[in-house]
């Protein structure tokens, strides 16, 4: 008999936590849909176009009918195409912008998994996104596909190293690995907040961010004026909306993330009102703001600007105001960065 | 069998899978990916070992990093199979010699004489609260931190003589500096004349 009970709690345990992994997926996918209906509607107003406003009212039904449309295709496996990987690249690509999801807090009691090194989890599982876009590409055994891998490989190869220096920086001055702390360690108001001591590394990391998620003005890896669409010009269908997906799931997360470490999470920035998870969705949805403001002022990079950028620009200013908050902890001043 | 054994043992055969398809698969790409597979399982392992830090930096570094770049090279290389595998049968004895020696050697220290319960003991499981990242800092930057300061010299130290070893310039290349190009103002390429819109006496208005 207490075998039973034992597998019975066990097998609530895994449900309840089925139940809360799509208490998760469901609105990230959503919000992956509305995020491109904004885009489209924000860059249309940004270029004084009206955006779509075709399907329901004022076209918000528009991500609805090309999820349809794109569900309704036929998924087209070129017939050079090495088969297995090529249907294993979308899901390389969308497991790691999904499976990061799992340690992010959005306020002190709802997260799906509070551990104790959630920040390497998040690095060590979103640096694996970057095999779905090489297998792709490779797979595809078309050229622009595989230069539009090679250059997503080294670009994402070359920003993560400034991108880790830069969560260096704010786990030193959280001194914890832990996402909650980190929010905590960010309590009492706007100007405790990560983003005034760690200026440098936050705008690096926005910056690289922007670059990990192949978004303009860093999306050489697509640059459909140049490779056609890069490492994806082969998919058709679903096979292709996945890799949507996963680029703007990948889009959500490092938006999330920089409101986590640098911009105070769920906590509100005056003492007097509430924290809650509202904040958390507002400096979410102003940072996506800033991903679509780029896109529609920056013309895209230059392959060797970009490499310039990320070696000989972002890992000197990471790795000098590393030393910089590590130095002055030692002083009197050391509460500053703290 | 407990729930962890279970896994240990998934793992583990995905593991030793994973490990022969690296060296059995025709392709050098699917080699390369399968040797991904096996990392990512050993630091599951690792995970189940409770060193939380060193598995999750196998994924951030083995798999992230540096099998991207190793990928990245397999894939531009046009490597010809048949040529590859042509003194097979030649080598075998050797290989095969060395294979024995290789297990005899691990047999000798991996036995159950040395390697037991009664001799190792299992590791006890740690609180919840325990962080496996803080104790191996602690570690390294207070017992250890001469000889890991000394590996980082040395780690810096190849990463230097491995890049002055690529260095060369060469004088045929139209290299241009990037950081002078972004520097260029608009006056340094775009000169604005002033003149005068109103046509010249005497070719009149339907001159064209």
């Amino acid at each position: 008999m207490e075998n039973v009970g034992m597998d019975w709690a066990a097998i609530q345990t895994v449900v309840w936590t089925l139940i809360k992994i799509l208490a998760l997926v469901v609105p990230l996918m959503l919000g992956v849909a509305y995020l491109t209906y904004a885009e489209r509607k924000i860059i249309g107003w940004m270029q004084v176009r009206i955006g779509p406003n075709r399907v329901g009212f004022q076209g918000l039904l528009q991500p609805i009918a090309d999820a349809v449309k794109l569900l309704m295709k036929e998924i087209i496996i070129p017939s050079g195409a090495s088969r297995g990987l090529f249907i294993l690249g979308p899901i390389l690509a969308i497991a790691p912008a999904l499976a990061a999801w799992a340690v992010i807090p959005f306020t002190d009691s709802l997260v799906l998994a509070n551990i104790n090194a959630g920040l390497l989890y998040v690095m060590a599982i979103t640096s694996m996104g970057v095999y779905g876009v090489i297998i792709a590409g490779w797979a595809s055994n078309s050229k622009y596909a595989f230069l539009g891998a090679m250059r997503s490989a080294a670009q994402i190869v070359s920003y993560e190293i400034a991108m880790g220096f830069a969560l260096v920086g704010v786990l030193m001055a959280a001194q914890s690995l832990n996402l909650s702390d980190i929010v905590h360690g960010q309590s009492g108001g706007l100007h405790h907040w990560y983003i005034w001591p760690l200026f440098p590394l936050f705008v690096v990391y926005l910056i690289s961010g922007v670059a990990e998620t192949n978004r303009a003005p860093f999306d050489v890896a697509e640059g459909e004026s140049e490779i056609v669409a890069g490492f994806h010009v082969e998919y058709s269908g679903m096979a292709f909306a996945v890799f949507f997906l996963a680029e703007y799931a990948n889009m959500i997360l490092i938006a999330a993330l920089t409101t986590l470490m640098f911009l105070g999470g769920w906590l509100s920035p005056v003492t007097f009102l509430p924290d809650g998870i509202v904040w958390w969705l507002l400096k979410t949805g102003f940072v996506l703001f800033l991903f679509l403001w780029f896109r529609a002022t920056f013309p895209r990079y230059r392959y060797d600007q970009i490499m310039r950028l990320g070696w000989k620009v972002f890992i000197p200013i990471t790795l000098v105001w590393i030393i910089v908050v590590g130095g002055m902890m030692q002083t009197p001043y050391g509460y500053l960065f703290h | 069998m407990t729930y962890t054994t279970a896994i240990f043992y998934f793992f583990a055969a995905i593991l030793v899978f994973a490990g022969m398809r690296v060296i059995t698969a025709r392709n050098p790409v699917h080699a390369a990916l399968y040797l991904v597979l096996a990392f990512f399982t050993a630091a599951g392992l690792w995970m189940l070992l409770e060193a939380e830090f060193l598995a999750i930096t196998l994924v951030l570094v083995y798999v992230g990093a540096v099998m991207v770049l190793f990928l990245f090279v397999v894939m531009m290389l046009d490597i010809n199979l048949e040529k590859l595998r042509e003194g097979f049968w030649d080598y075998l004895p050797l290989a095969g010699f060395v294979a024995v020696l290789l297990v005899i050697e691990m047999a000798l220290i991996l036995g159950s004489r040395h390697f037991g319960l009664e001799v190792m003991g299992a590791p006890t499981p740690h609180a919840a609260d325990y962080s496996n990242t803080k104790e191996l800092g602690r570690v390294l930057y207070t017992e250890y931190v001469y000889a890991f300061e000394l590996a980082a010299v040395i780690l810096l130290l190849a990463i230097v003589a491995a890049i002055a070893l690529t260095l060369r310039r060469r004088k045929d290349s139209k290299y241009i500096d990037p950081a002078q190009q972004v520097k260029v103002k608009r006056n340094d390429r775009l000169r604005i004349v002033k003149m005068q819109s109103t046509p010249k006496p005497g070719t009149g208005e339907g001159g064209a």
